[in-house]
């Protein structure tokens, strides 16, 4: 199995009114060649600025504190502009969760899915256009020739999708950044993109980073899971085990609150609490408030992310007492 | 879109109308002409005979619906003090505005455009802060002060511009400057807060994910999405450009539409104030369904009638 990208120890401050802030602490993972990896975890986790980091994509107040990107055995993080623009598309690629704001509103999808290769392959209009229609065809847009001059809003959701999978996916890139993307899509459409997304990454034996809030999107779809708490990740592992045995309270927690079909007429369970502010972590670990097994020494002693079997790791001191029942 | 231009036109219409009873109206309260056009010494019968051979005896409502009726059939009456056609008048002064105003225009939305995207590129850098100083500045100082200061320092005491004409690309300075400078500040802090928004949406960190430059980020994909506010503000700054023309053709005395009109008002000619007032708000209502046209071209969505 190739590594496609190794992510190490990734931190990324942003810049508020009252100081720097670290959104996205120590994160590392790996992601191999043909393989999914879901970045689980809920709003405001740091998953997406995670992606964004990656992909270079950050805001004007967000930026990289620290840690490596390994596409190829290159630290993407240390290129130049030119040179990282080179490998988006080709290296790199990302989906956004919105496709109606993804895509520019004023020009027809056929202009900007031929852009990936006017940019990298300087082809001319007409060949990045028949290269276009090749892509549109391969998502399974209807008559695809006839609608290069069509807009994004002339599409449905579940289309323009496609279209932003289509556009992320020409250059055959060795790694895809999947930043929620169907959220904003209705269940059977949400399969369907899933689907397309889970036959391209064999096709192409791309690497996919799934970013998610979804547990069961992250069960069907991806090979390995890391899960993220306020800015960190806090377990790791191959997506069965990690669900079948997790070993940090915080998955525990948001595994038992996936209702049940036999849960019928009991509350629905819930983590107690909220996570904490991220200008404002608490000492030691930053889950400890909300946690069943919290001791003092959790509030002393920040739990590293430290391996508990093959391929499994996770950032809490009481792990075993969890295994064990 | 023929339908589009005909519903204009007809809805149109109706503001036409009051310009042309508005202007009609006023232009019959500034005086009567004869003080003007007759020696102080005149006589009444010379004056009624002056009144008469100008339509000026009969009630006011009866010299309406004659002037109405010369309008239908595109005669706009005659100067009162050239005897010439009023039209004739008006359309030889008119390509002297239109030729000042386009120029100044052109500048202002190019000008604008490089600099409002520039500043709107770092939100809060040096070049954002300098921008909106001096956008800012330009914005509110007072066309005819920056027109009478140019002229002092530049044609009286460096002796650089003529303070005054049309010949020579020197003489076209100090007018498109005054002219520029309050359109050119407005633009730039529209264009600058458009593209802030612009280069924040989505689609901008798409066409970065797929390596596009940063001159295509800013100027392909943000600034045409931008472009529907400006062109709103455009257009609104390129219909008072045609009434600013009163001010800096008055102070440099460029024979057109504005200077026209000052000297007819002046002048009591009637014939040719309704004329120039009625060409000038043709002209305002082509420019609105110009720039209607405009937005179509700019935006699909409006084409296509997704937007009200």
């Amino acid at each position: 199995m190739t590594v496609a990208m190794e992510v190490e120890r990734l931190s990324v401050d942003v810049r508020t009114p009252a100081g720097r802030v670290r959104a996205v602490r120590d994160v590392s993972f790996t992601v191999h060649s043909g393989q999914a990896m879901a970045l689980l975890g809920e709003s405001g986790c740091g998953k997406s600025m995670t992606a964004q980091a990656i992909a270079g994509l950050l805001g004007p107040v967000a930026e990289v504190a620290g840690g490596a990107v390994r596409l190829d055995g290159v630290d993407v993080l240390g290129l130049d502009p030119a040179s990282r623009r080179k490998l988006a598309g080709p290296g790199l690629a990302i989906v956004f969760q919105d496709a109606l704001t993804a895509l520019n509103p004023v020009y027809p999808v056929g202009t900007q899915l031929a852009e990936p290769f006017r940019i990298h392959e300087k082809l001319s209009r007409r060949a990045a256009r028949e290269k276009a229609v090749e892509l549109m065809d391969r998502v399974g847009i209807p008559e695809p020739r006839s609608r290069l001059n069509a807009y994004p809003h002339q599409f449905s959701g579940g289309m323009r999708q496609r279209l932003l999978i289509a556009m992320a996916v020409a250059l055959r890139p060795a790694v895809l950044l999947a930043d929620e993307p169907t959220t904003a899509l209705d269940v059977t459409v949400q399969a369907q993109i899933m689907e397309l997304l889970a036959e391209l990454r064999t096709e192409q034996r791309m690497a996919l980073v799934l970013i998610t809030h979804d547990l069961a999107v992250a069960a069907e779809q991806a090979d390995h899971v890391a899960v993220m708490y306020a800015g960190a990740v806090v377990e790791t592992g191959p997506v069965a085990e990690v669900f079948r045995a997790p070993r940090h309270p915080y998955t525990r927690g948001l595994l038992d609150s996936v209702p049940a079909a036999g849960d019928r007429g009991t509350r629905l369970r819930s983590i107690d609490g909220a996570p904490p502010e991220l200008a404002d972590l608490p000492s030691g670990c930053a889950f400890r408030a909300r946690c069943p097994l919290a001791t003092e020494r959790c509030a002393t002693e920040r739990p590293p992310l430290a391996e508990t079997g093959p391929g499994r790791a996770s950032a809490c001191h009481y792990w075993k007492e969890l295994a064990d029942g | 879109m023929l339908t589009f231009l005909r519903r204009r036109i007809i809805s149109s219409a109706l503001p036409l109308l009051v310009v042309i009873l508005g202007v009609f109206f006023l232009a019959r309260l500034t005086g009567d002409p004869a003080n003007l056009y007759l020696p102080l010494s005149a006589t009444p019968e010379m004056r009624a005979e002056f009144a008469a051979r100008n339509g000026f005896d009969q009630p006011v409502l009866v010299q309406f619906g004659d002037y109405l009726a010369q309008l239908v059939h595109l005669d706009f009456g005659e100067s009162l003090r050239t005897a010439q056609p009023a039209a004739e008048a008006v359309l030889r002064a008119f390509p002297a505005t239109l030729q000042l105003a386009g120029v100044t225009m052109l500048l202002a939305v190019v000008g604008a455009a490089v600099v409002g995207s520039l500043a709107a590129y770092r939100p809060n850098s040096a070049a954002d802060r300098g921008a909106s100083f001096l956008s800012a500045t330009a914005a509110s100082i007072p066309d005819f002060w920056f027109a009478i200061m140019g002229v002092l320092l530049f044609s009286v005491t460096l002796g650089w511009l003529p303070t005054s004409g049309t010949v020579g690309a020197a003489a076209w300075v100090l007018p498109v400057a005054t002219l520029l400078i309050r359109p050119f500040g407005v633009l730039v802090q529209v264009v600058r807060g458009a593209m802030v928004s612009a280069l924040s949406a989505p689609y901008v960190k798409v066409a970065r994910s797929k390596g596009a430059g940063e001159a295509r980020v800013v100027f392909g994909h943000a600034l045409r999405n931008a472009g529907a506010p400006a062109l709103t503000v455009a257009g609104d700054l390129a219909v008072g450009m045609l009434n600013g023309a009163v001010v800096v053709e008055t102070i440099f005395g460029w024979p057109g539409i504005g200077k026209l009109m000052i000297d007819s008002i002046l002048q009591r000619d009637f014939a040719v104030l309704q004329a120039a007032v009625l060409i000038t708000a043709l002209t305002i209502f082509a420019l609105n369904i110009l720039i209607d046209i405009c937005y179509a071209l700019l935006d699909a969505r409006v084409r296509q009638g997704v937007m009200a």
